[in-house]
């Protein structure tokens, strides 16, 4: 009886070399110029993106490293030799031979005339970058006349497309004016404060939340951020992941906290600091960056370049902070 | 995504105006009534549920129709039958001046008052109308009828106008024109006691006086005419009459050919786009045909909102069947298998008659899965716009279609690559196509002997203001302006003085246009050669003002008109269109901020602004009127 031999399993041989990631697709760089000078950028950069690398600072509003460009604020606005109009360079890709100038009269005059609108229809005095900006392009939104007077509450959420009444040749200018909306807890609403640059809509539609509780409605100057019919948030279908708040570039999208201190006259960026940390719910592991002033946390968010969140969280680790604040009496740190 | 809705349930007619447009809902999810051995384990939405978004708007125009306003809970059921986010439907609904999302009475005027109105006495018509019948938009006592001031309702030859809509069981539209006071309130009364809106005028209906073509088109029946041949000859209803007036010889030949010869003729006839960016349209089918993807669409694009224009109107009203040979001879060469006409909201005559034709046509065979025999596939879908000039820009109207705000987009990427449901789309408009099968029927080559070296064709052209017989007008490109003039009948006169001396200006192109002198009387209509006077042909519009004529409350109007229809998405257009608007409203009132100097060379910089900096062709062209007419010396300075 002939034996059977032994079914044996051996491990295939080991590689004398340790893993390697794949090859990275190779990368084909695209030469332009930017102001004269020659840049070279990888293929499907924007002119923005040549800028940057290039030092070449430019101005965005609408613009945001974790948002599809939507290209509407035109502050960016540049020029590129043979187009008819400025491009916006937050949103054109780079093509080979492109020749682009950010710094001709053409530019600077849109630039200003685009600050100016804007400052003129729209408080920005939360707005970090507008100082700087008004200054280096000259901007004076004060040559359209004195801003009217703001709108009534939910005026401007209930004007319909079409015919407006029209301008009576008194010497000021319409603005986005309307009382501050507060409706909840968690964070306020200042739409006198809102440029339309449509951030928040893409955070909370397929940029990140994909929770879709606000949109644009109405038309032209009386476009406005709005939920389904205006209802307040508590009624929307908004989840409070405050993912609007984070990319709002103005500051109409404020926290509670940090809007009542701002009332109260308590809010001083001078005493704050900012300390990340992992979120403590869940086990995604999101980093937090917790603004501190006077030892209370006042703000959370999330760094743009964090690989976890790109600077998107969810409502417990954005607004779930005051357990930390719920001191014992007696058990607070004595150091 | 999760529908998240809150409203009350909506009513029962609200819904069976949804339903007799999208079926009944298939289940509890979507807004049916709730079954739980069916719906209960069954998870209802993924990509089949929210491919049905582009339904939206038509959804939309079903409830405005039925009820005359879209109330919240319709607007919810809406949603939840198309698996749309609430907060997005509504933010659609509001973009549209025909929609309401307030209530609003159901028998509604709709009155004109834009540029070419106003110069035949549109605000008397509205100051009359507050008088008797109170403000705008305040309904009426019984609560049945109220009236609105509109743009421009594409009925200038015969200004003013406007259009009554009357929801219910069976909604009825009509434009009227021309119209006063008395009119409306005798129109709207009549619709109020159910009878038909369209009361009888001296001796025709107001139905056959519209359908009268020679009040449109004064050259209907003359003899050499190409695209108006048919006008008021061949009955629009009847397929029959069509095919033996020479109708479909040009899809026959076409399939004959083959794609790439149709687009090599089309190509050799030396055909710009006439819906005012003189595009050549060979390289843009030759563009459609050659890009990746599928499928492929053709769009014709029957928005014509452009104040003082209305030459698309009489094409689709009188000659319905020549866009939908048109239309397939397009996507026969391109490639496409499906194609959209998208017709402005404000012209119901030619959308019952497209609707006709593109049934007609389905029952003949020349449209469908085998046209002709040929194997060749294609349909048609007309969809209706809601009120929105800015749903005429191309990538806007794609937008609209597809059930989002009808907002521009940025380009690149162009429609040829990516288009309608990002698919590569051949988009033209309604006269560019009108111009197909004549091309196909005369060979490109000789097409292209007509006209001038720069501008091959016949062309028309949307007369009106101040000439004896404003209209439609068909001409060879390269006829002098004076000649068109002369064919319009002339500017009436005092004897004894000429028309250079009666006319104060001419606005070429429309609201997008320019204001020129009667000094370019004798400059002939060309692209090229308007373009070297600092013109522009645009939408063929040409609108004759005389000496009487109030010039700077119809800037006033023109700026009013851009600040309604920016589509807001991006701040030159959306704040320089208001802060345009307020400066002329100064200038008018005599209280200037600064001196005039200053205010002129502001507008200016508002202008540059938007021109070098606006998204599209609308705030790139809202100062171009206006600063011509600076320019032309209108606005004192
Ligand atoms: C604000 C705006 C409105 C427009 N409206 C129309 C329109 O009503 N009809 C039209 O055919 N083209 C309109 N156009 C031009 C279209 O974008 C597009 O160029 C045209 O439909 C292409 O067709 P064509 O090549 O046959 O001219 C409009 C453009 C802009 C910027
Ligand atoms: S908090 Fe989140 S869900 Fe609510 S509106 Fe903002 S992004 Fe949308
Ligand atoms: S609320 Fe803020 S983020 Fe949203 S559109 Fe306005 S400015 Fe932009
Ligand atoms: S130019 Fe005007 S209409 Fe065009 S995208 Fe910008 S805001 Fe909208
Ligand atoms: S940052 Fe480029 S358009 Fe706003
Ligand atoms: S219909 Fe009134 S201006 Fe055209």
């Amino acid at each position: 009886m002939s034996s059977v031999p032994p079914i044996q399993f051996y491990p295939p041989a080991r590689s004398s070399q340790p893993p390697m990631p794949p090859e990275a697709a190779r990368v084909v760089q695209v030469e332009l110029t930017i102001d004269g000078r020659t840049v070279s950028v990888p293929a499907g950069s924007t002119i923005l993106d040549a800028c940057r690398a290039e030092g070449v600072d430019t101005p965005t509003l609408c613009y945001l490293e974790n948002l599809t460009p939507i290209n509407a604020c035109r502050v960016c606005v540049v020029e590129v030799a043979g187009s008819r109009v400025l491009a916006p360079a937050c949103s054109r890709k780079v093509e080979p031979g492109m020749a682009v100038q950010t710094d001709t009269e053409r530019v600077r005059l849109s630039r200003k005339v685009v600050l100016e609108l804007l400052g003129s229809s729209v408080d920005l005095s939360t707005a970090p970058q507008a100082p700087a900006y008004f200054a280096r392009y000259g901007a004076d939104p004060e040559r359209f006349g004195a801003a009217a007077q703001p709108a009534a509450a939910n005026e401007r959420d209930g004007l319909e497309a079409g015919h407006h009444h029209a301008a009576d040749g008194q010497p000021s200018a319409a603005t986005v004016g309307q009382p501050v909306k507060i409706d909840n807890e968690l964070y306020v609403r200042d739409y006198s404060k809102c440029i339309l640059c449509y951030k928040c809509v893409e955070a909370c539609g397929v940029d990140a939340q994909n929770t879709f509780a606000i949109a644009v409605a109405g038309r032209g100057f009386d476009a406005r951020i709005s939920t389904e019919w205006n209802v307040g948030l508590p009624d929307s279908a908004c989840v409070y992941c405050g993912n609007c708040i984070g990319v709002c570039p103005t500051g109409a999208l404020m926290f509670r906290s940090e809007y009542e201190m701002r009332e109260a006259g308590t809010w001083d960026e001078a005493a704050q600091t900012s300390t990340d940390t992992i979120c403590p719910y869940c086990g995604v592991g999101c980093t937090l960056s917790l603004l501190v002033q006077d030892n209370e946390i006042v703000k959370v968010t999330s760094p743009l370049d964090s690989s976890v969140t790109e600077g998107h969280l969810c409502v417990k680790g954005r607004f779930g902070f005051s357990f930390v604040q719920q001191r014992e009496p007696g058990a607070a740190p004595t150091t | 995504m999760d529908i998240h809705v809150i409203a009350p349930l909506a009513s029962p007619a609200e819904r069976a105006a949804v339903d007799a447009l999208l079926g009944p809902p298939s289940s509890g999810w979507a807004g049916g009534s709730r079954d739980s051995a069916n719906d209960g384990h069954v998870a209802r939405g993924g990509h089949a549920a929210r491919a049905e978004r582009d339904l939206l708007l038509p959804a939309l125009h079903a409830v405005q129709d039925r009820i005359g306003w879209i109330s919240q809970p319709a607007l919810a059921y809406i949603c939840r039958r198309l698996t749309v986010p609430p907060a997005e439907a509504y933010g659609v609904a509001t973009f549209y001046g025909l929609l309401a999302t307030r209530e609003r009475a159901p028998i509604v005027a709709h009155v004109c008052d834009d540029i070419a109105c106003r110069l035949v006495g549109a605000e008397e018509v509205c100051s009359d109308l507050a008088r008797t019948h109170g403000p705008a938009g305040q309904p009426s006592a019984d609560g049945q009828t109220t009236w609105l001031r509109s743009p421009c309702l594409g009925l200038c030859e015969r200004a003013p106008a406007a259009l009554f809509t009357v929801a219910g069981d069976a909604p009825e539209q009509i434009g009227e024109a021309p119209i006063d006071a008395v009119g409306v309130i005798a129109r709207l009364a009549s619709a109020a006691a159910g009878r038909p809106i369209a009361i009888d005028g001296a001796s025709l209906s107001a139905e056959e006086r519209l359908a009268d073509a020679r009040i449109s088109v004064p050259q209907a029946g003359d003899d050499g005419l190409q695209l108006l041949a048919r006008v008021g000859r061949v009955d629009p209803g009847s397929l029959e009459a069509y095919r033996s007036a020479g109708g479909y010889a040009a899809l026959n030949r076409a399939i004959e050919l083959g794609p790439e010869a149709v687009i090599a003729e089309v190509t050799a006839s030396k055909l710009l786009g006439r819906g005012g960016a003189a595009f050549p349209t060979g390289r843009k089918w030759a563009g459609v045909r050659a890009a990746q993807g599928s499928p492929k669409y053709v769009v014709c694009n029957a928005d014509e909102s452009e104040p003082g224009t209305f030459k698309d109107r009489a094409l689709l009203e009188h000659d319905p069947f020549v866009l939908i040979e048109a239309m397939t001879i397009e996507a026969f060469a391109t490639g496409a298998s499906r194609g959209f006409l998208y017709l402005r909201g404000e012209y119901p005559l030619a959308a019952s008659r497209l609707r006709n034709a593109i049934a007609l046509a389905s029952a003949a065979g020349l449209l469908g899965s085998d046209i002709l025999g040929s194997g060749f596939a294609f349909e048609i879908e007309l969809r209706i716009g809601a009120g929105a000039y800015i749903c005429g820009e191309e990538t806007a109207l794609f937008n609209s279609i597809e059930g989002k705000r009808g907002e521009p987009r940025n380009k690149p990427p162009f429609p040829v690559e990516v288009g309608l449901f990002g698919k590569p789309t051949a988009v033209n408009n309604v006269e560019t196509l009108a111009n197909v099968p004549l091309i196909l029927r005369e060979g490109g080559a000789a097409f292209a002997t007509i006209g001038t070296e720069g501008s091959a064709g016949p062309k028309l052209f949307c007369v009106s203001g101040h000439v004896r017989r404003p209209g439609i007008y068909e001409v060879p490109f390269g006829t002098t302006l004076r000649a068109l003039l002369e064919l319009a009948g002339g500017v009436p006169a005092p004897i004894g003085v000429t028309a250079d001396d009666t006319i104060r200006t001419i606005l070429l192109g429309g609201a997008a246009g320019v204001f020129v002198g009667p000094e370019v009387l004798d400059t002939p209509l060309t692209f090229e050669a308007t373009r070297a006077i600092g013109a522009t042909l645009g939408s063929g519009v040409v609108m004759v003002f005389d000496r009487t004529a109030d010039l700077v409350g119809t800037l006033r109007r023109i700026a009013a008109f851009f600040r309604d229809e920016s589509c807001g998405q991006c701040v030159p257009c959306r704040v320089g269109t208001v802060r345009q608007e307020e400066l002329l409203a100064r200038l008018a009132a005599d209280r200037p901020h600064g001196s005039r100097a200053d205010e002129l060379r502001l507008l200016g910089q508002i202008g540059q602004a938007m021109r070098d900096a606006s998204i599209c062709g609308l705030g790139q062209t809202a100062s171009s009127a206006i600063e011509s007419a600076v320019r032309a010396g209108i606005v004192p300075a």
